[in-house]
């Protein structure tokens, strides 16, 4: 039996003439440190792009790219086919595992200098995969064809309109038509199946083919400098004075992580499940507050904060900028130290950037820039801030709601976020101010004047007034107190208190 | 003897580049026509048509209303999406504003208050007074409109296309709704 496996196996490689690239390959050889298990992103990544292109292909079998059937294929995905709603789940957990691995991969060939001489071009179609990854992180959302997809869409034609000059084609180009339809699906489904994921595999393969021709990067010591005149000589040296053959040395570190990085993601759709679909793609339901997928939130909450004046520039530089700024980097940087240790610069700037995204996406779990629309509705004034309080004042409040200020001003802890809580406006502002305030707006508060008959202003404002701690009292026009007293001791009249 | 070869086979490979090369322009030229379909339907105007959003009388005098069409520009295989919003606000008489769902800002669709008399953006906290105006937020401008008319006792909008800062509700020029 064994001798006839040799046999077929010889029949191949006869034809094949595959042994000696495989087997140098399996014995090329590693930097003893490198052997480490800071090196095994890579791998993971790719293990995650198999899982990929494995459970696309089998939700391909009955997901169907049309606009009228998508999200009824998709239900029919979670609900009626067996099994189906898991590999659907796996596919959404791939996704962002898939993201996730290859920002941590990129982060720690950052941190090891690994981009620089002689694998400069292995970074730049390394930024080129994670810009592929986020394409297919966008499209894959698309797939979803549901209410969050169908906005997403909406969001990404209003940025490519505000390109200058030639925005509408660039609108109608992305739609595949004049608006979100059936040809926007179809053609998004095209990137996500065929284009993307093709250019993928054909760049992962040079990328992998470079690490095998020039070697792992080998752990970075302080003090030893990148050199091109000397820099292969002495990688030679060390991979083959401290190095062993990648198989077995090295490999057993991948493969116990890749395991480990498909149980999680198994284990994490089994748990959570399938993303959505949400809601039908039907624009006609309004009552909707879109939000795009994990990865792209940051950018989301970055859109709220951005001016209105750089917004423009700023979504269509900035990414040049960052793009640009990456694959640069192994050009002014492609010599000299490669240990963390001795870059701050580096490590700072990853931080970050790191710090930044994260506070992003955590704001984005919040959304304090948006209305909540049903505040008003939904959330009652606190008996506190009505017991003891003068029909007017109640009145006021019974205005605060009606009128939506709760969608966007808390009071006791709930409402918006949009402006400031008013639980102690009046500490803040004096009667005068809320009343201009109220009608006049500013500040990036609409103007309530034409929606306000003077009757419920003196309402509101005067509820407004009782909103202050109970041992602080409400701010008071100074120059009016005494003008009032002044007059008081003028003519010997009581004016009374203000109003 | 050879250099009369080589020069000859040199000379084939030569014109096989060429002839290469040519079929790649022809096959291209129906390629890139073919892709650049979308955009060039759109620049010829043909993203419009003028369609009612019903009878006038559905819109009562002072108020804002949702209404909804089917987009004139379709297939059958579009599903729900060619149900298309908007927002009508009947000034007084055949007066009118139509606004289009989507906010000014990023597109995401914006919810009318009647209360407070502002539509409200969920995505970004765009605000836009009763009018389009914008009040507040992100947005640079007020509420797309699309061009109206009323013909026949019907309200009727020239639609079809997705408005954002560089494509407009309505297509054609000279359309005074689309101010903010």
């Amino acid at each position: 039996m064994p001798g006839l496996i040799q046999k077929i196996g010889d029949w191949f490689e006869q034809r094949l003439k595959i042994a000696p690239f495989v087997r140098t390959t399996m014995e090329h050889p590693v930097p003893t440190k490198s052997a480490s298990w800071f090196y095994v992103f890579g791998s993971a990544a790719l293990t995650v792009f198999i899982i990929q292109i494995f459970t696309g292909i089998m939700l391909a079998l009955i997901y169907v790219p049309s606009a009228g059937e998508a999200w009824n294929s998709l239900q029919y995905l979670n609900h009626g086919v067996m099994l189906g709603w898991f590999l659907r789940a796996v596919h959404g957990w791939g996704s962002n595992f898939m993201v996730a691995i290859v920002l941590i991969h990129m982060v720690q060939v950052a941190m090891f200098g690994a981009y620089k001489f002689p694998r400069e071009l292995t970074w730049i179609i390394g930024v080129f995969l994670l810009l592929m990854t986020l394409g297919m992180a966008f499209t894959g959302q698309v797939m979803r064809f549901d209410q969050d997809a169908y906005w997403g869409l909406g969001i990404g034609a209003s940025i490519c309109g505000r390109v200058p000059f030639i925005g509408a084609w660039v609108v109608h180009l992305l739609l595949g038509g004049p608006i979100i339809a059936g040809d926007t699906l179809s053609r998004f489904f095209a990137f996500h199946v065929f284009v993307i994921p093709g250019l993928l595999i054909a760049f992962v393969s040079v990328h992998l083919l470079m690490v095998l021709k020039l070697g792992i990067n080998e752990w970075p010591m302080p003090g030893r400098l990148v050199r091109r005149a000397t820099y292969v000589k002495e990688y030679e040296e060390l991979a083959h004075k401290d190095g062993m053959p990648f198989v077995p040395g090295a490999v057993w570190k991948d493969m116990i992580f890749a395991a480990f990085i498909i149980f999680s993601v198994m284990a994490c759709a089994a748990y959570f499940g399938p993303f959505g679909p949400s809601g039908q793609p039907d624009p006609t339901i309004v009552q909707t507050i879109p939000k795009p997928d994990f990865f792209f939130q940051w950018l989301y909450a970055l859109l709220a904060f951005l001016p209105p004046a750089m917004e423009t520039p700023a979504l269509l530089i900035g990414p040049v900028v960052i793009i640009g700024f990456l694959v640069l980097m192994p050009f002014f940087a492609g010599e000299g130290e490669k240990s963390w240790k001795r870059r701050p610069i580096a490590v700072v700037t990853i931080l970050l950037t790191a710090v930044t995204l994260g506070t992003l996406t955590h704001l984005a779990g919040y959304t304090p820039w948006s209305p909540i629309m049903n505040a008003w509705s939904g959330d009652p004034v606190p008996v506190q801030y009505l017991n003891g309080r003068t029909p007017l004042e109640r009145q006021g409040s019974a205005v605060f709601q009606e009128k939506q200020c709760r969608n966007c001003h808390a009071i006791g802890g709930t409402g918006g976020e949009r402006g400031p809580a008013l639980d102690d406006v009046a500490v803040r502002k004096t009667n005068a101010q809320l009343v201009r305030q109220v009608v006049q707006g500013g500040g990036n508060m609409p103007a309530y004047g034409k929606n306000l008959n003077p009757a419920e202003v003196d309402a509101l404002v005067s509820f407004l007034d009782t909103l202050h701690p109970p041992n602080q009292p409400a701010a008071r026009d100074a120059a009016r107190q005494i003008s009032s007293e002044t007059e008081h001791f003028a003519t010997g009249t009581s004016t009374g208190e203000k109003k | 003897m050879s250099d009369s070869e080589v020069s000859r086979r040199q000379f084939f490979v030569k014109l096989g580049v060429v002839l290469n090369g040519l079929a790649a322009v022809v096959l291209a030229t129906p390629v890139v026509g073919y892709l650049l379909a979308p955009m060039i339907r759109g620049k010829s105007g043909d993203y419009h048509k003028w369609i009612s959003l019903g009878e006038l009388d559905e819109f009562p005098e002072g108020q804002t209303r949702l209404a909804k069409y089917k987009n004139p520009i379709s297939n059958p295989w579009d599903g729900e999406t060619d149900n298309i919003p908007c927002w009508v606000r009947r000034v007084q008489g055949e007066q009118f504003q139509v606004f289009a769902i989507n906010c000014a800002h990023l597109g995401c669709p914006v919810r009318w208050f009647p209360q407070s008399g502002l539509f409200m953006c969920p995505c970004h906290g765009g605000v836009y007074y009763q009018d389009g105006g914008r009040a507040s937020g992100p947005p640079e401008r007020g509420l797309f409109e699309y061009k109206y008319k009323v013909e026949g006792g019907h309200l009727m909008i020239e639609a079809g296309q997705l408005p954002t800062l560089s494509t407009t509700a309505s297509l054609r020029e000279g359309s005074k709704g689309c101010q903010g």
